[in-house]
């Protein structure tokens, strides 16, 4: 087991790569560094010697990969692609435009982002889960058929009319929780609860569908007839042999998303003013800070990939038939 | 020539994508196979009623894709020597709204509102007829004047405005019901009355009924907005006075670009390297492989996020690219569609990769290989053809999704051009809306409405073609 870990450990190592080039690619390649400070530093304040004090702060102003004018080692660490995307494979994410180290910012945002994602995951997994047995429960039924119907509409609504009906609907005119910010310690959840109940809401929708789906593609197995036949309750074979089968392909779903809640969420933490990763990403794009997007890029891919060795891992725990192989 | 016609690039796009659905709904009504996919279609009422709705949408979308640059007014000493046309691109449906889209107040009023909806000082002459000045809600300039004075006849001009509406709508509707069951009757060759009572008792093989009452519910619903949009704002009007129904109906091409032309760079990418990968495996596989799994392993918004930001430095700095706005906005939207198609075709191609890992593995494809028909052939002949319900079930679920992602990603600043009107840039301009005292809600419930009911239709007719090509369960229907 654990040298199958090590090596999808070392697969992940050229994706990383690759995700890294992409990313170089993208953030100085199509566009020079030269027309990223253009635009920073706007059109009045433009000079060629504010464009080389910008380039220069910010270690932008080497050649691209191959430093000719350097010696030894120099030749290739002295380059925008060493100094900017290889120092990242070291949790080095160097400076955001207003100077704070990027590092530091995401260790101290990570506790805001979590507090929300966490309990939005695990509650809403349960919530979705349990209302899908429910249509399952029901199903070719009156009840089964608007709860699809619920379904969809849900999945048809925006999330973003989630987030302000909800918002406008409980902390305005209920006024039962504040409107937005964030506190540590045990005031938190007045701020933490209405984001994360916006968020199972919202994720009702197709995740109960799409679970739903499993549990009857499960039901029609040949295994439910057996258990059936001797003489178990509906209940007993839902909860005891369906649902624990059906757990295989939505953990493989669901597992992969797990190291992601490290993110945040961007739309829910923007709107409820959490200090989180997500709300540090969205500041980022809306200010066009270059590094701390590419440092979100970076670190969103490494979580990823966590995700679906964790996701590998998973299947030997709920699947006794899966081998490493 | 009053006008010179602009061919934006996105409109090329669109009415290609029109010919050639139109195309592929003629080739592929030959095919037996496909017939039959067409007709469980059409038998679903929920897809036909969803069918009819995206109709409607489709066709303003399609009339705002027409555009042109009006011809101005010529100063009196010039002659007719030289045309000179507006740098403003205008559009067909601009053309046929021309009354809202002109029609701006100051600011803020309530929908079908006579007054405006904040306090102003205004100036009045009290009973001696001395001038004065009180706080007051002001009258608006157009919604409402053809009242007059008479602002307390507004209830009974709606209520009869929209009892005409009305009546026209079930006029229209009867004529076409008539229409549609004479037809059928033709074809069946029976008489007009056993027809009605095959449509309504959903004993034909077409949904006849679920068309028809989308359809009444269409009429009755739209005709009294279109009757009282003339004289009222029936939506209210947003911060700067403009009309909210002009910009909702507006906002319906953008969100069909967005939903239609990110497929067409979906499509070719996840077709070509997904039968690439499955069908010559070894390196081009492995290759390929890497390359999907790189790109998904970034988190979409981030990617989106990143490369819009280039885009725009791109954009910002040649200035000199461009010669209306219009076309600016144009390029960006087109620009944001390659983006989501770029990091949305992964999933698709995946698919099609392990469909074409199965087929190539049959016995007929084996037999063709033995024979000595080259890889190409085998492909194009023998393989695409199986994969196009897969190929036509993620063109038609992409769509509401791409609708909905464009609403986030124009809230974050990462969407359209903010010029242009979208479901996402209403949003964000009435983001700020409801916390004001009192809270404006028009803006955010129209656009939120609609594109509700644009995603919703979308999602049911997925949910139809789902069920009708996917070959596991059209053997179950």
């Amino acid at each position: 087991m654990l040298a199958y870990i090590v090596r999808r450990l070392f697969y992940a190592l050229p994706i990383l790569l690759g995700v890294n080039l992409l990313t170089f690619a993208l953030f100085f390649v199509v566009n020079t560094p030269d027309d990223m400070a253009r635009m920073q530093l706007g059109v009045k304040r433009v000079t060629p010697e504010a464009i080389a004090k910008w380039k220069a702060d910010r270690g932008y102003d080497k050649p691209l990969f191959v430093n000719a004018a350097a010696s030894g080692s120099g030749v290739l660490t002295e380059t925008i692609f060493f100094g900017k995307s290889a120092r990242m494979f070291a949790g080095d994410f160097g400076r955001a435009e207003d100077g704070r180290d990027i590092a530091r910012e995401i260790a101290s945002r990570m506790g805001p982002s979590l507090a929300i994602a966490l309990p939005n995951f695990a509650i809403g997994l349960l919530v979705t889960v349990s209302f899908a047995l429910l249509l399952t429960f029901f199903r070719a039924t009156y009840l089964d058929f608007w709860g699809v119907v619920l379904c969809v509409a849900m999945m048809s609504i925006s999330t973003l009319f989630y987030i302000i009906g909800g918002q406008y609907l409980v902390s305005k005119v209920w006024r039962l929780v504040p409107i937005s910010g964030y506190g540590g310690g045990v005031e938190a959840w007045k701020f933490v609860i209405l984001p994360v109940a916006i968020g199972v809401v919202a994720g009702i929708g197709s995740s109960a569908r799409w679970y739903r789906t499993i549990f009857i593609e499960e039901i029609g197995k040949d295994y439910v007839r057996t258990a059936r036949a001797k003489g178990l309750a509906e209940a007993a074979v839902l909860f005891r042999h369906v649902l624990r089968n059906a757990m295989i392909p939505i953990l493989t779903g669901v597992v992969v998303v797990i190291p992601l809640l490290f993110m945040g969420s961007l739309l829910s933490e923007s709107f409820f003013g959490i200090p989180g990763l997500g709300s540090y990403t969205i500041d980022a794009i809306k200010a066009q800070d270059f590094a701390v997007v590419r440092a979100m890029v970076f670190i969103g891919s490494v979580l990823y990939i966590a995700g679906l060795i964790l996701t590998d891992i998973s299947y030997t725990f709920v699947d006794p038939r899966i081998r490493f192989h | 020539m009053d006008f010179m016609p602009v061919l934006l690039w996105s409109d090329v796009l669109i009415w290609l994508l029109v010919l050639a659905s139109v195309a592929f709904g003629a080739l592929s009504s030959r095919n037996p196979l496909w017939r039959g996919a067409w007709r469980r279609i059409g038998r679903s009422r929920a897809g036909m009623a969803s069918a009819t709705v995206l109709l409607v949408f489709v066709a303003v979308g399609l009339l705002d894709s027409l555009h042109y640059r009006p011809r101005l007014a010529e100063e009196p000493g010039q002659g007719a020597a030289a045309a000179v046309y507006g740098v403003e691109v205008l559009s067909v449906l601009d053309a046929l709204l021309t009354p809202l889209r002109t029609r701006t107040e100051k600011t803020y009023s309530a929908p079908l509102a006579t007054r405006a909806y904040a306090k102003e000082a205004v100036d009045v002459r009290d009973a001696d007829g001395q001038p004065r000045q009180i706080r007051d809600h002001p009258r608006l300039k157009y919604g409402g004047a053809h009242l007059g004075a008479d602002e307390g006849g507004r209830d009974a001009d709606i209520g009869e405005r929209v009892l005409r509406a009305c009546g026209l709508a079930l006029a229209l509707w009867s004529a076409v019901a008539a229409a549609f069951t004479v037809a059928m009757a033709r074809a069946r060759g029976c008489s007009p009355a056993q027809a009605w009572r095959r449509i309504w008792c959903n004993e034909s093989d077409f949904a006849g009924n679920a068309v028809l009452g989308a359809l009444a519910g269409l009429l009755l619903l739209n005709l009294p907005l279109a009757l009282l949009a003339g004289d009222y704002h029936v939506f209210g009007t947003d911060k700067v006075g403009q009309d909210v129904f002009y910009q909702v109906l507006k906002s319906v091409r953008t969100a069909l670009v967005i939903g239609l032309v990110t497929t067409l760079v979906t499509l070719p990418l996840s077709i070509v390297l997904g039968v690439l990968a499955g069908y010559f495996r070894g390196w081009v596989d492995d290759l390929i492989q890497y390359l999907y799994t790189t790109l998904s392993s970034i988190p979409g918004v981030l990617l989106i996020a990143a490369a819009v930001l280039m885009m725009q430095v791109l954009i910002d700095t040649h200035p000199q690219w461009f010669t209306t706005a219009a076309e600016r906005a144009d390029l960006r939207l087109l620009a944001l569609c390659f983006i989501l198609g770029l990091t949305s075709w992964t999933s698709l191609c995946r698919l099609l990769r392990g469909e074409t890992m199965k087929l190539r593995e049959l016995e007929y494809i084996q037999a063709a290989q033995s024979f000595g028909v080259a890889d190409l052939r085998i492909i194009a002949r023998h393989i695409l053809p199986n994969l196009m319900h897969i190929v036509i079930i993620a063109l038609v679920m992409d769509f509401s999704s791409m609708v909905l992602t464009e609403a986030v990603l124009s809230y974050i600043d990462i969407g359209v051009d903010p010029t242009m009107i979208s479901f996402g840039t209403m949003i964000n301009n009435a983001r700020m809306e409801l916390a004001r005292e009192p809270a404006v809600w028009w803006s955010l419930l129209a656009a939120f409405a609609f594109m509700f009911t644009l995603v919703l239709a979308a999602n049911l007719l997925a949910d139809a073609v789902r069920d009708a090509f996917d070959p596991r369960l059209a053997g179950a229907a």
